[in-house]
């Protein structure tokens, strides 16, 4: 267990020779073959967080030397704050993305309109009296019914053949449509409030500085228990294993980021309950689509639906499953879109909501063609994509140049994900 | 007609482990296949050949129940059989390695080999053992030009994904034939070569092997017996040592049928 990766001395010396005569790599040793395997890889097209990270920079820098108040921890709590409705949706829309296969685009252009019906729904149903159901349950029935919009969606997808981006350029006008009816026929204004304050807190509410260190520990304490656990569980059967070194930099990179973060907002008002929230989710749907067989299939769809199907595979089943999830995360989203703003509004879902969430899953690098990207992504993409806006508010740029800063950053994210796709295949082909 | 190949192949005493006796297939007007006879026994590589259109892949399709026969009898090992389904095949211990591969591009050398039948343990993947189970096939094959399991199949050669495949095939514990359709197709001389070396060690652990194949030369090195088809009638089966590739040509293009094409089922002589 200690340092001693290298001479692996616990079992003997045939089977080890045996795998060397079988002709795969032995089991990856030195730190050095590890970068190296990851540098090809990144060279083939699987550049991962690497976009992410260099966008990140280039905002900082930017944004860091044009706006004073851009760095300090109001801001950054902030940008937790504002990010959580788009990373919320996000996460689905990353769903809807993998499952494109190939030349067709998988996309939900609804997504926006849809968490605004959920967010409609658990307002409506919290007004005091009428009928003023507990907190949980109107969450419940936000979830409820955007989980149900999003099967039908899925529905008329697959059992009826309609393109996803027809279906849902269709429901883009329906689901806004019945957010101004409902907003309108409840409320003469067209605005109605939350009385519910925990429905208010969801989105607004901070974690005392305590919980915040608690919560920010466990995180890093449970990243390298699973850390730890894989390598050991792969070393055990004589399986390439990421070096010790590459673990232990891998762990203290992802405690350095986490406890910042926890100190830089606990300098301000505390972490902020709802980025809890998002990390629940994003460790739900990352299990769902990396440990289960569920999540390979989704992946396989993606890849290729043939193959998926002959495998024994219900692919249609599959499409269904990641739209009611991507309903789900709408309805999440909504929720989390109506409690920060304490209300819902004619325009709640409009604006530019749908291109910032669809932009946020792209940035995060998964991919428009299906197959590939991660839960992660949504998060990260959320993160570069709110940082701009917000550095963008705060130097007070006309609204005009902020859609254009903004799709050229879409269509910079587009762009590396197309040149590392073709950088894939022509991989494949040689 | 009854048994194709009295000549005294090497196994003859051997029961054939798959036999289709009879069997035809209409589309419409169109006969893809007539009255033909097929058998494959276990340990044995038998290819089948043909023109286009001369009904292989139909044959295929039925064995595997895609499109069920429209008549003649299926007996596999011993039994009358009625295969409806892939999944039936899959059932008895019929595999196919289809010409494209069906092999999902973006997921690694393991997942797609346990596509669809994954090791889960209380409802998580298990990786571990299934990265395991592969390499084991793979040695088991002495597949040795991969790299790693782990690579993504979008990056393995031809060769290697035919590879992949066929022991995507083998690797269930009651596969016992396995259907390669066209393995060679699209490989250069090297892969070919790593593949044909691949279906006869199949063939020798014990798989009966059909090998659908437009290269003579392949068939010719490692087929033990060859059936030929010609517009959707089986003309021959032929042992490979006993014949050359011209008599095969020969059967491939004006082998003797029984049945003309266009003329009327009453008029043939059966």
């Amino acid at each position: 267990m200690s340092g001693d990766v290298e001479s692996t001395p616990t079992p003997p010396a045939p089977p080890a020779a045996s795998r060397r005569t079988s002709g795969f790599a032995a089991p990856t040793t030195g730190v050095g073959d590890y970068l190296r395997q990851r540098w090809s890889a990144i060279k083939a097209g699987e550049l991962g967080a690497l976009p992410i990270i260099f966008g990140l920079i280039v905002i900082v820098l930017i944004f860091g030397t044009l706006e004073d108040q851009f760095l300090t921890a109001r801001n950054f709590t902030n940008l937790l704050l504002q990010m959580a409705p788009v990373a919320a949706l996000a996460m689905g829309i990353v769903f809807i993305l993998l499952i494109a296969d190939g030349e067709v685009v998988s996309i939900d252009l609804s997504v926006a309109f849809v968490a605004a019906v959920g967010g409609v729904v658990m307002t409506l149903l919290q007004r005091p009296g009428d009928p003023g159901w507990p907190w949980w349950l109107c969450i419940i029935g936000a979830l409820v019914i955007t989980t149900a919009i999003g099967l039908l969606h899925a529905l008329i997808i697959t059992k009826l053949g309609v393109p996803s981006f027809i279906l849902t350029l269709a429901g883009f006008l329906v689901w806004s449509g019945v957010v101004l009816w409902l907003t309108t026929r409840f409320s003469t204004a067209g605005t109605i409030r939350i009385q519910d304050d925990r429905l208010v807190d969801i989105a607004n509410n901070f974690l005392s500085e305590g919980i915040g260190w608690v919560i920010g520990v466990a995180v890093v304490v449970g990243y390298a228990f699973v850390q730890v656990r894989t390598m050991q569980a792969r070393q055990a059967r004589n399986l390439d294993a990421k070096p010790l070194p590459i673990v232990v930099a891998q762990v203290v990179g992802v405690a350095a980021i986490v406890l910042w973060a926890v100190w830089v907002a606990n300098s301000d008002r505390g972490v902020p309950q709802i980025t809890i929230t998002l990390g629940v989710f994003l460790l739900v749907w990352t299990f769902v689509t990396t440990r289960t067989a569920f999540g390979r299939h989704i992946y396989a769809v993606g890849g290729s639906p043939e193959a998926t199907r002959r495998a024994g595979i219900n692919v249609d089943n599959i499409r269904i499953a990641v739209f009611a999830i991507n309903g789900f995360m709408a309805g999440v989203g909504g929720v989390i879109l109506a409690s920060r703003l304490r209300s819902v509004a004619t325009n709640t879902g409009g604006g530019n909501l749908l291109l910032n969430v669809i932009a946020a899953a792209v940035i995060g690098g998964t991919s428009l063609f299906g197959g590939s990207g991660r839960v992660v992504s949504a998060l990260y993409g959320a993160l570069v994509i709110t940082a701009i806006q917000n550095g963008m508010d705060l130097l007070g740029l006309n609204s005009g140049i902020k859609f254009i800063i903004t799709g050229v950053v879409l269509l910079l994210a587009v762009l590396v994900d197309s040149i590392s796709k073709r950088r894939r295949a022509a991989r494949g082909l040689t | 007609m009854t048994t194709a190949d009295s000549s005294g192949a090497e196994r003859s005493g051997d029961a054939p482990l798959l036999r289709c006796e009879g069997v035809s297939k209409s589309f419409g007007a169109v006969h893809a296949l007539y009255k033909v006879d097929f058998e494959v026994r276990s340990g044995e590589v038998m290819a089948l050949v043909g023109d286009n259109g001369a009904g292989k892949s139909t044959l295929i399709k039925g064995i595997v129940g895609i499109y069920p026969f429209d008549e003649g009898t299926t007996t596999f090992a011993g039994k009358r059989v009625k295969i409806h389904g892939p999944k039936d095949a899959a059932a008895l211990g019929i595999e196919v390695v289809y010409q494209d591969l069906a092999l999902a591009d973006n997921l690694d050398v393991v997942g797609n080999m346990f596509l669809g039948r994954e090791i889960v343990k209380l409802g998580v993947l298990d990786e571990v053992a299934m990265e395991h189970r592969a390499q084991q096939t793979l040695e088991g094959l002495k597949v040795t030009t991969l790299r790693s399991v782990r690579q993504t199949v979008a990056g393995l050669s031809g060769g290697q994904r035919q590879a992949v495949a066929v022991a995507k095939a083998v690797m269930w514990g009651d596969s016992k034939m396995i259907i390669l359709d066209e393995p060679t197709a699209a490989l250069g001389v090297a892969q070919t070569r790593q593949v044909l070396d691949l279906v006869g060690r199949l063939a020798h652990q014990g798989y009966a092997v059909v090998l659908i194949s437009h290269n003579l030369h392949d068939i010719f090195e490692i087929a033990d017996r060859i059936t030929v088809l010609r517009l959707g009638q089986q003309v021959g089966v032929m042992n490979r040592r006993e014949c050359t590739q011209q008599d095969v040509v020969h059967a491939i293009t004006a082998g003797d049928m029984q049945f003309v094409p266009g003329m009327d089922e009453d008029t043939v002589a059966s």
